[in-house]
């Protein structure tokens, strides 16, 4: 449940990173990749080594599509539609693999802003990316 | 038995050299009541934790966060047998404080993005991962114990 408070804090949060989309997007991934393994086993087809093209274009892509669901909370699933439908008939990505990316994209976000990060803001972010797992996996079954 | 590498050992050992307990023990239990408010049940006793601002302010909490650091403090020294190192708190935990094991992820996820916050782009993915295998030890091991 994010308050109107919460949805600002958040949307705030996104606009300041959307100029820095790359950056952020490609340093939780790799941060993904370190700590859980497990995670590049979807990405065999791709080089996912730091600085490589396809990993700044993914990681743009993911904060893109997070700030741009920031926008309106409410419409996630209509925003979401065409990710819904990707993730669930052709990436098949296990959603545990959700939660791991959603605290390391927390983790980037904390380096990153320092102490900007701040519990409140914490709690609204780890809020809005499991409502946002949640709609992405919402067409798995 | 767990295997450290040397980076391992090294990362832990420096990182916990570096911060300042009264800084990141408080830090870390205030943000785990904000972020994740239900372990608050934990903590009936502590006054006010209606909001973000009381909590960071509690002096309770303050307190006891930073106990709770100078408990890794054990695991640090003793990477090499963090369960038996821990085997008593863990019946504390289990037998008199009742506290869900489940708990622990979330404190020790706390203190991950603390302690990332302290340290910005140093604390690169390489030693995230090794903070995290540290604290997943740690973790299991408070929970041993529990029957």
């Amino acid at each position: 449940m994010l308050s109107n408070q919460e949805k600002m804090l958040i949307v705030q949060i996104w606009e300041r990173l959307t100029p820095v989309a790359e950056e952020i997007g490609a340093d939780a991934l790799l941060r993904m990749f370190a700590c859980f393994p497990g995670s590049k086993t979807y990405f065999s087809h791709l080089d996912i080594s730091r600085g490589s093209p396809h990993l700044l274009s993914l990681g743009k892509k993911i904060v893109l599509a997070l700030a741009e669901g920031s926008k309106d909370i409410s419409q996630l699933t209509v925003t979401l539609a065409p990710l819904q439908i990707m993730h669930a008939y052709q990436l098949r990505i296990d959603p545990t693999n959700f939660k791991l990316l959603s605290h390391c994209m927390l983790v980037a976000l904390s380096c990153h802003m320092r102490d900007d990060f701040t519990a409140v803001a914490h709690a609204a972010m780890d809020k809005y990316l499991s409502a946002f797992a949640a709609v992405l996996a919402e067409k798995y079954r | 038995m767990v295997e450290w590498t040397d980076f391992e050992r090294a990362t832990i050992k420096d990182i916990f050299s570096k911060i300042e307990y009264d800084v990141v023990g408080p830090a870390t239990l205030a943000r785990c009541l904000v972020v994740y408010p239900w372990t608050q049940r934990y903590f009936g006793k502590f006054g006010n934790l209606y909001n973000a601002a009381g909590i960071a302010e509690n002096a309770m909490v303050s307190k006891h966060g930073i106990t709770i650091l100078h408990g890794l403090d054990r695991a640090v020294k003793n990477m090499d047998d963090i369960k038996n190192t821990y085997a008593e708190l863990s019946v504390l935990h289990s037998e008199k404080l009742h506290v869900d094991p489940d708990n622990f992820k979330l404190l020790a996820d706390c203190l991950t993005i603390v302690v990332a916050a302290r340290f910005g782009n140093g604390f690169t993915g390489e030693v995230q991962a090794a903070f995290q295998k540290f604290m997943a030890v740690v973790v299991s091991s408070l929970g041993k114990q529990y029957h």
